[in-house]
């Protein structure tokens, strides 16, 4: 088996007393869609702020590449290859796309003896760039504003590859968009899964999860209640886990016993 | 132009529709409006005599000075209201050194840079470091800087203002980069072929262009390609446009704000050198209201009071359309106490049309 890009091995989190994550490990590798499931306050952000850098773990080992790490910022993590898009995307909607393209990393030329921001090459790349991902253009000087949803989310993602990043880890990226905007973006997910990108999709839609995912791990209560392989397990067992079918049961039975006292 | 749109949700965008777009659309479109107001009303008066264009432009190009450092910080989302008192500061740091003290005059000017720098660094630093809002922060700082100013003068000098700067300053070489006049060989020139309406004397009604419209031009132009064309620029638009993103991507956005406080500050130095050294005299209330003159010209120039969207180019046009505006009401004689009114009116008017505007630029499909 290949070497996992990114490893946490048995890692904790506390906040004060408040354990939020508590024994979880977790890989991706080279080409892979590792999916994390989970509800609200499951401890995915925790997972992903200790993947990226932001919140050092109390406890377990991180690994990169198979050697030992310790990230010290999201700044490191990001230099290593590691690339969080945040469900804010880190956009400028009042900029043009080729200036958020490159925002923090602007493309610079020397003329005379000035260095300036060499837009045109950042308009080209910008263009070129989501084009290669399917996403076509009007205008890369159009602001941020005026696009889509799934535009701007995917636009964030591919600035992430474009500055070249080998595992991307995306928070939620299909909960806020529509049916098609959604496909566009897990299309993208496919696609950067084909450039040898480790993805871990970070999500509560198993329908989403499912038809990109190649692994899924679920977190419950800051713990992993397990990771499966796709042939492991089918969407209406993943469903079942995830919502909780014992709970969506009690809850049925609950809505069924309101309505007779009603009548 | 068909053959060009690849995506069928594509329409060719009228050329209208996307000279909209842009912030300094209004302003210029104001310009046109006062010179034509002013061509009408105040055509035979002289405010469109060398003499006049010379007065108004000089009018501009002290404010313009200003509202070209406002329009930058403006866009990177602060405020910065203590350039009006910062302006009164400077011309005491520049007078009363000389008068008193026998200092150079460059020297006391170089001072005031120094001194000005440094207060628009401690205003950046503390609106940074504390995230209190710039508006809060720099009213302080208007407060205080005049507050200390009138105290600092009273104590050394016994008055407010100090005057009788001119015969330190004739001999010294910085007087002619900031009260000096340029161009005034072509200017004979001109007046020689009739171009330029000559005095009783024979000489042209004017000698030259004052250098601070030079400072105004060059200025306008400099941050302008600051804006567009380097680095810092697209930090300023992502600092005002969404600080939090810009952060996320790495842009030193506590720095960049910083910068653009000391560059304010540094434009209030170059707009009190200016003028004290022009007028030869200095005041503790100079300055008065500068703040939000500076405020008013960037706004109609199309900057975003919110951050992230303008132009220094429009805070040019809105400085030109104030000093048209100021002059010509002198000029056709209409009683100067009406000139707040106008102007007070021209900003609400530009305010919705610029929003009109933006929401043009940001509409989605």
């Amino acid at each position: 088996m290949e070497t996992p890009l990114v490893e946490l091995k048995s890692v904790s989190k506390y906040f004060g007393s408040v354990i939020a994550l508590k024994d979880v490990s977790f890989d991706v590798r080279p080409g892979e869609v590792h999916c994390l499931l989970g509800d609200n306050g499951a401890g995915k952000s925790t997972l992903i702020k200790v993947l990226s850098g932001v919140h050092i773990p109390d406890e377990g080992e991180i690994l990169v590449g198979g050697t030992h790490i310790r990230f010290s910022s999201p700044k490191d993590t990001l230099d290593k290859g590691i690339a969080t898009v945040y469900q804010d995307l880190a956009l400028v909607p009042l900029m043009s796309v080729a200036r958020n393209f490159f925002l923090g990393r602007e493309p610079l030329k020397k003329t005379w003896f000035l260095r300036q921001f060499d837009i045109e090459y950042a308009n080209r790349t910008a263009y070129k760039e989501l084009s290669d991902m399917g996403i076509q253009l009007r205008n890369p000087e159009q602001p941020v504003g005026t696009l889509s949803g799934g535009e701007r989310q995917c636009l964030a993602i591919a600035r992430a590859i474009h500055f070249g990043a080998k595992v991307l880890i995306l928070d939620e990226p299909t909960s806020a968009l529509g049916v098609h905007q959604a496909s566009v973006v897990l299309k993208l997910i496919v696609q950067s899964k084909a450039r040898g990108i480790g993805v871990i999709f970070i999500s509560h839609n198993v329908h989403h999860a499912y038809v990109v995912g190649d692994r899924f791990t679920l977190l419950k209560r800051g713990k992993s209640a397990g990771t499966y392989q796709k042939n492991e397990i089918s969407r209406e067992q993943l469903l079942n886990l995830m919502a909780g079918g014992k709970e969506l049961v009690d809850l049925e039975q609950e809505i069924i016993k309101l309505n007779n006292g009603k009548r | 132009m068909s053959l060009e749109v690849k995506d069928e949700r594509v329409r060719a965008v009228p050329l209208l529709g996307r000279l909209l777009s842009r912030p300094e659309l209004g302003a210029i479109a104001g310009t046109v409006l006062i010179f034509v107001f002013f061509g009408i009303t105040a055509g035979d008066s002289g405010l469109f005599s060398a003499k006049g264009i010379v007065n108004f432009l000089e009018v501009s190009a002290q404010l313009g000075i200003l509202a070209a450092a406002v329009a930058l910080l403006m866009i990177a989302g602060e405020f910065d209201l203590s350039i009006g008192s910062m302006i009164g500061f400077a011309g005491i740091i520049i007078a009363i050194p000389p008068i008193m003290w026998d200092w150079p005059v460059w020297a006391s000017v170089l001072m005031a840079f120094g001194a000005c720098a440094f207060v628009g660094y401690l205003n950046g630093l503390i609106v940074v470091h504390t995230g209190l809002p710039s508006f809060i922060v720099t009213l302080g700082s208007l407060f205080m800087l005049r507050g200390l100013t009138l105290g600092v003068t009273r104590g050394i000098t016994g008055r407010t203002q100090a005057s009788g700067l001119h015969e330190y300053s004739a001999g010294d070489w910085i007087t002619p980069l900031f009260a000096g006049q340029v161009f005034r060989t072509p200017i004979r020139w001109l007046a020689d072929l009739g171009m330029i309406d000559k005095r009783a004397d024979g000489l042209p009604a004017i000698s030259g262009i004052p250098v601070s419209i030079i400072w105004w031009i060059g200025l306008t132009l400099f941050f302008t390609w600051l804006l567009m064309r380097t680095r810092f620029g697209n930090w300023i638009f992502a600092s005002g446009g969404e600080a939090s993103a810009a952060r996320n991507m790495g842009v030193p956005v506590a720095r960049t704000k910083i910068t653009l406080f000391v560059m304010t500050a540094v434009a209030a130095a170059l707009f009190a050198t200016i003028q004290v050294l022009v007028t030869g005299s200095a005041d503790t209330l100079r300055g008065n209201l500068k703040e939000f003159e500076a405020i008013i010209a960037v706004v109609i120039g199309g900057t975003l009071l919110t951050g992230g969207y303008g132009s220094a180019i429009g805070a040019m046009f809105g400085a030109l359309i104030f000093g048209v505006v100021q002059m010509g009401i002198f000029y056709t004689g209409i009683d100067t106490d009406w000139f707040k009114l106008f102007m007070g009116a021209m900003m609400v008017v530009a305010v919705l049309f610029n929003s009109y505007v933006r929401s043009r630029a940001m509409r989605s499909r």
